[in-house]
């Protein structure tokens, strides 16, 4: 077969592949490409990867090992090739699969993806026998991780199992040249899953085509949950205020921004503007919502769906039910022309977890927790096994950010700067996740939430569970937050003693600073600066704007911090603005004109009476309450309605008034830290907030840079990491990072794991890793 | 007051003070114990020390508080009080007269409940080795036979009570030391349950168990009962008594009132089909008028302490270390 051309001598190869290679169409990938190169050979799975021999002519390898490389599937994520020579096969002809090596197969899940173009045309086209049909997917795309219960990969171990394949789809599933090669959540209308629609209690709506009567609702401003990949979705007609009102006042969700889902990025580009990079996120399989500059014109557009605010979360379609339910409301058109246009409608897409429990994932849990919040809901057979919630990214200085981790990215790994025993580290409080490390490679867990409530808890105890099934670990080490009352942290305790391993506690500032550390493979000493709301300190106070001098080895110094300021009332203050605005009065010694700042406060009087003994007034060097306090004090926000929203008000005003110098005289620096109380009095005495909002914006980043600058030289260190919740505010980072790269530093910021609590648990373990060898 | 030895102006404070105030058959003998004849039934021992700033408060003072702590301590277990200890520690220097007040409310406190200081003691240290006064309260009591009160008997489906408005003596304390000066005046619940609870297992024998939720508020005791009983609780906060006053410092203070002290409260867990009674006796006791059901026990291997909250939501009761430190990042 192998025509050796002359000029070029055969030669054989022995590959490697590592990374994401199995479960993802590599092996017919590499079939057909061997074939087209006209080489020979055979691929196989292993427990490392992918292994594969080939043989051919000099030039017709060169170009399979550049193709291999460079045209991989979609889904596959290369990490490593390694080729070695090895003795020809004279007498050898074609290229085969052969199965997978004897012993332990690793055939890792790999994260959902949106649904691909090839499975779209075919949804849309009406001589296809998948036309319409919702569950369409192929080995390039659809559900995978929330499907599967166990390892290996296999049909029998995803909620597909229930479906046995129609002779049709199975052929398909057995042909290694189909598309649907060994596509484990392979179906169609003969054999797979199908819809229902339900009322508000839960009984089967009699409708002639659910499509239809869904989009019908949906146009007629009802409120509908649907099922998607790792849970459920609230939808409405978010340009229909009552219905967005509506859906506001069920939810109890009052101010607190939602994203839109829309069919394309055209659509998109109505409501957002969107840089090239941004356009590649809000498309990318992993389909995230994308926060995105918002247009003037949407608060009028589409009211109520994200007031105020400088940014809107917006989402493309990710399952083929998305798009059919696009497709449906323009009318069912043929091809894929349609999705760019703009006149579809926008619909609000929320998920679907009441009172900040977790998603709701199943059908019977979702007619009883979401009776009474949606009019119908739009469900299917296939059990979705694994919850995850939509991921969160926003470009920051041409780079993509995570702020959320979860579908179509749990469970990629992220790759530390080497190897050490597994640890697992159970992360925060708020947005809680889980990390467990295998090797070298750090696996977040999907977004968990807020640990303030039992439904919460209990699925951090599932994802622990269900990381270390997945991922076939058994953690040697336990790594958590010092926070004395943290469910995550009684919850490593408890792991830690019933396995007799040891427990790691994590400063929470430290854990921030490490994560930046680890997903940029970051070893050796070097500064760090938390710029964050409030984490328990080694000292029993609440840190929050620390420079830490990081020593490489797991440990850290604090080289200083923030002016503390009081926190009158605890967490009450984080979540009223105008009580750190009365706080930064009474640093500045007006104590007494605090009840006269705040006329229509009634509490005003007594909270001077606190601030005066320091009665319940922790002091707390956080940046992220001196971003209230300022907010408070420009009366932008007396009290939020969901965290960081005064600062994102703030954020919008500077970023919506321009930038303006920053003032010199804002702050002091002295043995201990930074201290900003020029800077708070001055905007005591600001009468305009836009202008008020950029003078802090711009004089804070110019005090953080000094701070970090003189810190950086003391110390003979350039580089930088910087993480914290405060780093999601970019008119701040984007002026901060100027300056210290400016100066001749290296900042590294969190980019695949988020800056906020989400990456806590990334931090944690690498820490733990460091420390425990 | 001077600080001195076991002599003779010793013996002359605790006759004039001490035994003036507690007069009763067993002190007067003047030996260094009581002997009491205890009636049929199980004993019951139980000492706190008491330390409280500042000594004096709306509603009493940490004499009375030593009486009613203990005797509550004594009472939850379903027993009838019979004799107390105390066991003074004074502060050299500290006035005469405020410890006079001090021992005559601690006096009242004990003759109002029926229950007599039997015999006690008292030490005087160097100034600045004490502050004031602290006083250690020892009380014996009896169970009547039948009566098995535990807090490892919680049980899913019981129903949880408690006896009146939350948070009181904390919040009083806490906006007096701080001089916060409420608009109204908050007092200490401070008082002796021991009628109530036996006006309660009269009527309602079935009760699982009782608690007087002091330090850590409801919140800690729930938790300790739903530990030891190995069950959950969940309890609504509609249903919570609490003052407008003790409610409007705690949302200033930044405080929940469930981990605010109580020093004349009880939680009582009771089958379900007993909470109704209960609920009325408690009710028509002068220290109980304002009790509610709260909440109710469930299965829960983890032992969740939950709050239905008024907006719709569930959070839990943590069981926390220590004060409420903040953890909102
Ligand atoms: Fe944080
Ligand atoms: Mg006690
Ligand atoms: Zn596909
Ligand atoms: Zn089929």
């Amino acid at each position: 077969m192998n025509a050796v051309s002359r000029h070029s001598v055969p030669k054989r190869l022995a590959v490697r592949v590592c990374g994401r290679v199995q479960g993802v169409g590599f092996r017919p990938f590499v079939k057909c490409l061997a074939d087209s190169c006209n080489v020979s050979g055979w691929v196989r799975n292993d427990a490392g990867g992918v292994s594969l021999e080939v043989q051919g002519g000099g030039s017709q390898l060169a170009r399979f090992m550049v193709a291999l490389r460079e045209q991989a599937p979609p889904l596959a994520r290369i990490e490593a090739v390694v080729e070695n020579p090895c003795p020809l096969q004279p007498r050898e002809r074609g290229f085969r699969i052969r199965p997978s090596s004897g012993g332990a197969v690793a055939t890792e899940i790999t994260p959902d993806a949106a649904v691909c173009d090839a499975c779209l045309e075919e949804l849309f086209d009406p001589a296809d026998r998948r036309y319409r049909y919702p569950f369409i997917n192929c080995t390039h795309c659809g559900p995978r991780y929330t499907l599967t219960s166990g390892l290996p990969y296999d049909r029998v171990r995803t909620s597909m199992a229930k479906f046995p394949q129609c002779p049709r789809c199975l052929a398909e599933y057995e042909d290694a040249g189909d598309r649907r090669y060994h596509a484990q959540p392979n179906a169609c209308p003969e054999c797979g899953p199908s819809l229902q629609l339900l009322d508000g209690d839960g009984h089967p709506l009699p409708v002639g085509d659910v499509l239809a009567a869904t989009v019908d609702r949906l146009t007629s401003g009802q409120i509908l949950a649907i099922k998607g990949l790792g849970g459920f979705h609230l939808l409405c007609d978010a340009g229909n205020p009552e219905a967005v009102a509506r859906l506001r006042t069920r939810k109890r969700r009052s101010e607190k921004p939602f994203a839109v889902m829309v069919p394309g990025i055209e659509a998109a580009e109505r409501l957002v503007r969107l840089a090239p990079g941004e356009r590649h996120l809000l498309a990318g399989v992993d389909r995230p919502i994308l926060l995105a500059g918002k247009r003037p014109t949407v608060d009028r557009q589409l009211p109520g769906v994200a007031p105020g605010m400088p940014w809107l979360g917006v989402m493309l379609p990710y399952t083929p039910l998305h798009y059919l339910l696009f497709h449906e409301a323009a009318g069912r058109p043929m091809g894929l022309a349609w999705l760019s246009g703009t006149g579809q409608p926008v619909w609000v897409c929320t998920s679907a977890n009441p009172g900040g429990e977790p998603l709701v994932t199943d059908n019977q849990d979702a007619v009883r927790r979401l009776s009474g919040l949606a009019d119908a809901l739009l469900v299917h057979d296939r059990d979705i096994l694994v919850r995850c919630d939509d991921s969160v990214v926003r470009q920051a200085e041409g780079r993509a950010v995570y702020l959320r981790r979860g579908r179509g990215v749990t469970p990629s790994p992220i790759r530390l700067p080497r190897g050490g025993p597994p640890v697992l580290a159970t992360g925060g409080h708020l947005k809680n996740t889980v990390c467990l490390t295998r090797g070298d490679q750090a696996y977040i867990s999907q977004h968990v939430g807020d640990l303030d409530n039992a439904a919460t808890c209990r699925a951090l105890d599932d994802t622990v569970a269900h990381l270390q099934r997945v991922l076939a670990v058994r953690p040697d080490c336990v790594a958590c937050d010092r926070h004395p009352d943290f469910y995550s942290s009684a919850l490593a305790a408890r792991l830690a003693a019933e396995w007799a391993i040891p427990l790691v506690r994590v400063q929470h500032h430290h854990a921030h600073l490490a994560a930046v550390q680890a997903e940029h493979g970051l070893e050796g000493p070097m500064l760090g600066a938390a710029l964050d709301g409030v984490g328990f300190g080694d000292n029993g106070e609440p840190w929050g704007g620390e420079l830490l001098a990081l020593d490489g080895r797991g440990g850290f110094r604090r080289l200083g911090f923030l002016r503390p300021l009081p926190l009158p009332g605890g967490d009450r203050a984080a979540r009223e603005p105008w009580r750190m605005a009365a706080a930064a009065l009474h640093e500045l010694g007006w104590g007494e004109r605090i009840p006269a700042w705040f006329p229509e406060h009634p509490r005003a009087q007594g909270l001077a009476g606190m601030l005066a003994t320091g009665t319940r007034c922790p002091r707390t060097s956080s940046l992220g309450r001196l971003f209230d306090a300022a907010a408070g004090l420009l009366k932008v926000k007396a009290v939020s309605r969901f965290e960081g929203q005064a600062a994102m008000l703030l954020e919008g005003l500077a970023a919506e008034h321009g930038a303006v110098p920053a003032w010199e005289g804002g702050w002091t620096l002295d043995q201990e830290g930074l201290d900003f109380r020029p800077l708070l009095a001055e905007l005591t005495r600001s009468s305009e907030r836009g202008f008020g909002a950029a003078l802090f914006h711009a004089t804070l980043a110019a005090g953080l840079a000094d701070w970090l600058c003189r810190a950086a030289e003391k110390a003979g260190q350039k580089r930088v990491a910087i993480a914290g919740g405060c780093c999601a505010n970019q008119v701040m980072m984007r002026d901060l990072c100027m300056r210290l790269e400016h100066a001749g530093l290296s900042v590294y910021q969190a980019r695949q794991a988020p800056p906020n609590d989400a990456g806590l648990s990334l931090g944690q373990a690498w820490v733990a890793l460091q420390t425990v060898r | 007051l001077a600080h001195g030895g076991g002599g003779r102006a010793m013996a002359q404070l605790i006759d004039e003070l001490f035994m003036a105030a507690f007069d009763n058959p067993a002190l007067r003998k003047g030996n260094d114990q009581a002997v009491v004849e205890p009636p049929p039934g199980r004993l019951v021992v139980a000492t706190d020390s008491h330390v409280v700033s500042p000594l004096f408060f709306p509603g009493g003072n940490i004499g009375s508080l030593a009486v009613h702590g203990t005797i509550n301590d004594v009472a939850m277990c379903g027993a009838r009080p019979l004799a107390l200890t105390a066991g003074f520690i004074l502060e050299e220097g500290y006035p005469l007269a405020d410890l006079r007040r001090i021992v005559e409310s601690m006096s009242e406190a004990a003759s109002a409940a029926g229950v007599s200081v039997v015999t006690g003691d008292t030490k005087v240290v160097e100034r600045g080795k004490g502050d004031g006064v602290f006083i250690n309260t020892t009380g014996i009591g009896v169970v009547p036979p039948g009566l098995e009160l535990s807090g490892d008997r919680a049980r899913p489906g019981d129903h949880v009570l408690v006896s009146g408005p939350i948070g009181d003596h904390g919040v009083a304390i806490m906006s007096l030391r701080e001089s916060l000066g409420f608009e109204a005046p908050i007092t200490s619940d401070s008082a002796a349950l021991h009628e109530l609870v036996a006006a309660m297992l009269d009527e309602v024998p079935q009760v699982r168990c009782l608690r007087d939720p002091t330090r850590g508020g409801v919140a800690a005791t729930l938790n300790e009962l739903s530990r030891q009983s190995g069950v959950g609780i969940v309890i609504r906060e509609e249903a919570l008594p609490i003052r407008e006053a003790v409610d409007a410092a705690c949302e200033l203070l930044g405080l929940d009132p469930l981990y605010v002290a109580n020093e004349g409260k009880l939680l009582a867990i009771c089958p379900p089909d007993a909470s109704e009674r209960l609920l009325a006796v408690m009710r028509a006791h002068p220290l109980g008028s304002d009790a509610a059901l709260i909440g109710e026990v469930i299965e829960d291997s983890h032992g969740f302490v939950q709050m239905e909250t008024a907006f719709g939501g569930t959070r839990n009761v943590d069981w926390i270390a220590g004060e409420q430190l903040p953890r909102i990042c």
